[in-house]
């Protein structure tokens, strides 16, 4: 049987994604006291406009403090390189030095656990975080790392074969088929 | 991409996606610590029939800064002077376990005859008078990042200076540089032109001093005088005079004009001036974008197809 797209359900709409993204931003500021040393990063490509959204927030919850972003691409990092084509999407952008700050690493979806893992290695090459804390719109489940989230825009629970996509419209999970080739 | 043998081999858009790879690399590089672990376990081995400075050490470092393996084969210390063949070398070096051969011969064609001895990868580092892509590939970098027009050098004007006949760089350079939609001009004597020049995408000058004000790069060849054996100019006195860059004719080029030259230098022959005081130059960016674009070539090749149309199911 060929495989055929059903027709995606929207679990979170714009205000909901909105919402989850200030809630986020309050979340972060609760558990960092110290801002000036806070960095946000957001992953290449689905992670960035997240982040940038954070940074506004928190920029208009302590508006005394600027909190720096970033942009990190995990390609050159992956752990299933050669075994699947890679697509290059924008390049890294980080221009400070991590060592001593907290870093918020930022992604749309969190899944089997190893782009955050790949991540986590691409961080280090830009100086030594003293922390780590990872902000996702989305943990969908199915972990393959012993990797888990600090903050979370909503918890859905999905089959592995499920598509999630994430934007500032909303967020939509869509089933394919199970047993496509 | 398998092997990289010549330019002629690329489409606009695998020209575009190297390039746009190159950007990443040229991120890395300029990281405090430039390293990431792409291409840990590959082997990648130089090897080399002809002289090199900045293409084997570039490669190196390349090969190096994505964290792959590097063997350096040059045929003066080698079992090549006991008799051992071409292919046997390949072979020899395919059962260690090399994954990607960095091949520079003073023939043509060797690079593609090498893909039939080895299941490895091929990247041809220039061989004879025929291809050296990439040359042709860090020199487009160069240009188009420096132009701030990542995709296209339409409405651009590049002339190529000196021994087109003897160079590979030049015949590699045209089908790129045009590809992407640049208008380029050969300025040399007629002797050091190629015979079949009527087929080429090019225009023609007799004189450095006719295209001076109109071009956007000028792009200075090596005279290659390891590969001239007979007398085809009538002096270096006479080519001084008429194809050399020098302080008087520097000063006519437009101020947004780019000096580059692939390298290394015959000071006083194509040069006169020191390359130091061009404003235009780009000559050590050209070396530094070189390392960033072999980066590209060799992820792109290790990596399979990385302009691939699988833009989904990379997961988040």
């Amino acid at each position: 049987m060929s495989s055929s797209e059903t027709h995606g359900v929207e679990i979170l709409g714009a205000a909901d994604v909105s919402r989850a993204m200030t809630r986020i931003a309050h979340e972060i500021a609760e558990r960092n006291p110290d801002l000036s040393q806070l960095v946000v990063v957001g992953m290449q490509t689905g992670g960035t406009w997240i982040a940038a959204e954070l940074v506004d927030s928190l920029c208009r919850i302590v508006p005394e403090v600027s909190v720096p972003l970033g942009a990190i691409d995990i390609s050159m990092y992956r752990d299933d390189f050669s075994l699947r084509p890679i697509v290059l999407s924008a390049p890294t952008d980080i221009p400070f030095d991590l060592t001593n700050r907290t870093v918020v690493l930022v992604d749309d979806v969190l899944f089997t656990g190893r782009t955050v893992r790949a991540a986590l290695e691409a961080l280090n090459d830009h100086g030594r975080p003293r922390a780590v804390q990872l902000a996702v719109m989305v943990d969908r489940g199915h972990r393959e790392l012993p990797i888990r989230p600090d903050y979370v825009g909503k918890n859905i629970p999905t089959r592995f074969s499920d598509e999630v996509s994430v934007g500032p419209g909303g967020v939509r999970v869509t089933a394919l088929e199970e047993n496509r080739a | 991409m398998k092997h990289l043998l010549s330019t002629k081999d690329l489409t606009t858009d695998d020209v575009v996606a190297l390039l746009h790879t190159a950007d990443h690399m040229s991120e890395i590089s300029n990281r405090p610590q430039p390293k990431v672990p792409a291409l840990r376990g590959h082997t990648v081995a130089s090897v080399f029939f002809e002289d090199s400075t900045r293409t084997r050490l570039s490669f190196e470092t390349a090969a190096k800064r994505l964290s792959a393996d590097t063997m350096t084969f040059s045929a003066s210390s080698s079992s090549v002077n006991k008799g051992e063949s071409l292919r046997d070398t390949i072979e020899t070096l395919t059962a260690m376990g090399v994954g990607t051969f960095v091949v520079r011969h003073k023939s043509s064609g060797v690079p593609q005859q090498i893909t039939q001895w080895t299941s490895a990868s091929v990247i041809n580092a220039g061989d004879g008078w025929h291809q050296h892509p990439t040359q042709a590939l860090l020199d487009a970098y160069t240009i188009t990042r420096e132009f701030n027009s990542p995709e296209s050098l339409e409405g651009r004007t590049i002339a190529i200076v000196g021994d087109i006949k003897h160079s590979r760089v030049a015949r590699s350079n045209i089908d790129v540089f045009t590809k992407l939609g640049a208008n380029v001009i050969l300025v040399a004597p007629d002797t050091l032109l190629p015979n079949d020049i009527s087929t080429w995408p090019v225009g023609t000058s007799a004189g450095i001093d006719e295209v001076l004000e109109d071009v956007d790069v000028l792009y200075m060849l090596r005279m290659q005088r390891e590969r001239m054996d007979t007398a085809l100019i009538p002096g270096l006195g006479e080519y001084v005079s008429r194809f050399s860059l020098t302080e008087k004719r520097a000063e006519r080029l437009a101020p947004h004009a780019l000096v580059m030259h692939p390298g290394p230098i015959n000071r006083g022959v194509e040069i006169t001036v020191d390359p130091s005081d061009l404003p235009g130059s780009r000559i050590l960016q050209q070396v530094t974008n070189g390392v960033a674009v072999r980066m590209a070539v060799l992820f792109t090749i290790l990596g399979g197809e990385a302009t691939a149309t699988l833009s989904q199911g990379v997961e988040a």
